[in-house]
């Protein structure tokens, strides 16, 4: 399999967590096991659109109970004989592998996985900023001649853009090291926030400058939230900022 | 059939609860990160070859890069 593959160095890898939970898309070829016309594999793949059953394989390390998985959308791009090639945009552990052997079933003569691409991990995609191991090597042995930032900068993303999926809560310069030292976020220090965040949602926690602070989840929706004055309106589940980042102004309780 | 749409599809605006500015003498923008702190809070959006498994994909980027960790966003397997 090849593709999109997100690959956090040093303290970014804490922001991996998000990623593996994080909706994917992947461009796949199955293959049919008899001839089938192309508009009846086009109806049986559309179908496994929205919610979709699947017990996961044998080989995944993930207890194998039956679940629920989403499918965003499926887009059939082409059928040419046996083979179909197809878009498809769904929740993280949604084996797609699975999902062609079901539709073969459906279909009544089987079908299997024949090719997977993944085109989008979260809010990384193949067409932006994507990078292969030949650049990788390329350029981070051009950086070592040269000292040149920017040659790092040409691969290396900074680890916020694996939060570009989740609604923000920006924070006031204040209450950033308090957080840093594993605080909740309470309505005072809340600068700016998206639309659309409600209880339970997780949520990316960021300075004005743009900086990641903590990964948490709302205990309160953007409303509420824009309303309250005080209380904790979100809870710090990772802490993504060193300490002493931004000065220490908070005292712990006596 | 319902549809539910992708969260790289959900739109959001920014709301202002209040006008803040932040002290320009700590921290830094993440566009702006020089050496190290460039890779000590960096990811790469890698494009995955056939053949080499996912882990084995991270240890090479671990040493090739010269990093402590290299951990990957989710298994790329046949």
């Amino acid at each position: 399999m090849t593709g999109v593959l997100p690959v956090a160095l040093e303290d970014a890898t804490k922001v991996i967590q998000p990623l593996l939970g994080a909706g994917k898309e992947y461009v796949c070829v199955m293959k049919t096991h008899s001839d089938v016309s192309e508009n009846r594999v086009k109806e049986v793949l559309e179908e496994f659109q929205g919610k979709i059953y699947q017990r996961p394989p044998v080989r995944a390390s993930v207890k194998r109970r039956l679940r629920v998985r989403k499918v965003y959308y499926l887009e059939v791009l082409e059928v040419q004989g046996r083979d179909a090639l197809f878009r498809i945009g769904c929740e993280a552990g949604t084996y797609i592998r699975k999902l062609c052997h079901d539709v073969g079933e459906v279909l009544g003569c089987g079908a299997h996985m024949h090719e997977l691409r993944r085109t989008r991990a979260g809010p990384f995609t193949e067409i932006e900023n994507s990078v292969t191991l030949h650049d990788v090597s390329y350029l981070h042995s051009k950086w070592q001649e040269t000292g040149d930032g920017d040659q790092l900068r040409s691969f290396i993303l900074p680890m916020e853009r694996a939060l570009g999926v989740l609604p923000k809560i920006i924070i006031r310069d204040s209450a950033v090291d308090a957080l840093c030292h594993g605080a909740h976020l309470t309505a005072p220090g809340v600068t700016v926030l998206e639309t659309g965040i409600d209880p339970g949602s997780k949520v990316g926690i960021f300075t004005l400058k743009g900086e990641a602070v903590a990964l948490g989840t709302a205990t309160s929706s953007t409303e509420e939230i824009l309303k309250a004055n005080h209380g904790i309106i979100a809870k710090n589940d990772r802490v993504l900022m060193p300490r002493g980042t931004y000065p220490r102004l908070w005292r712990s309780k006596r | 059939m319902h549809r539910i749409a992708a969260p790289w599809t959900v739109k959001r605006e920014l709301l202002t609860k209040s006008e803040e500015e932040t002290d320009q003498s700590h921290g830094r923008r993440p566009e702006e990160r020089q050496y190290p702190d460039l890779l000590k809070f960096g990811i790469i959006n890698l494009d995955k070859p056939a053949g080499p498994s996912s882990h084995e994909v991270a240890a090479w980027i671990r040493r090739i890069m010269g990093v402590r960790q290299a951990g990957h966003g989710g298994t790329l397997e046949a």
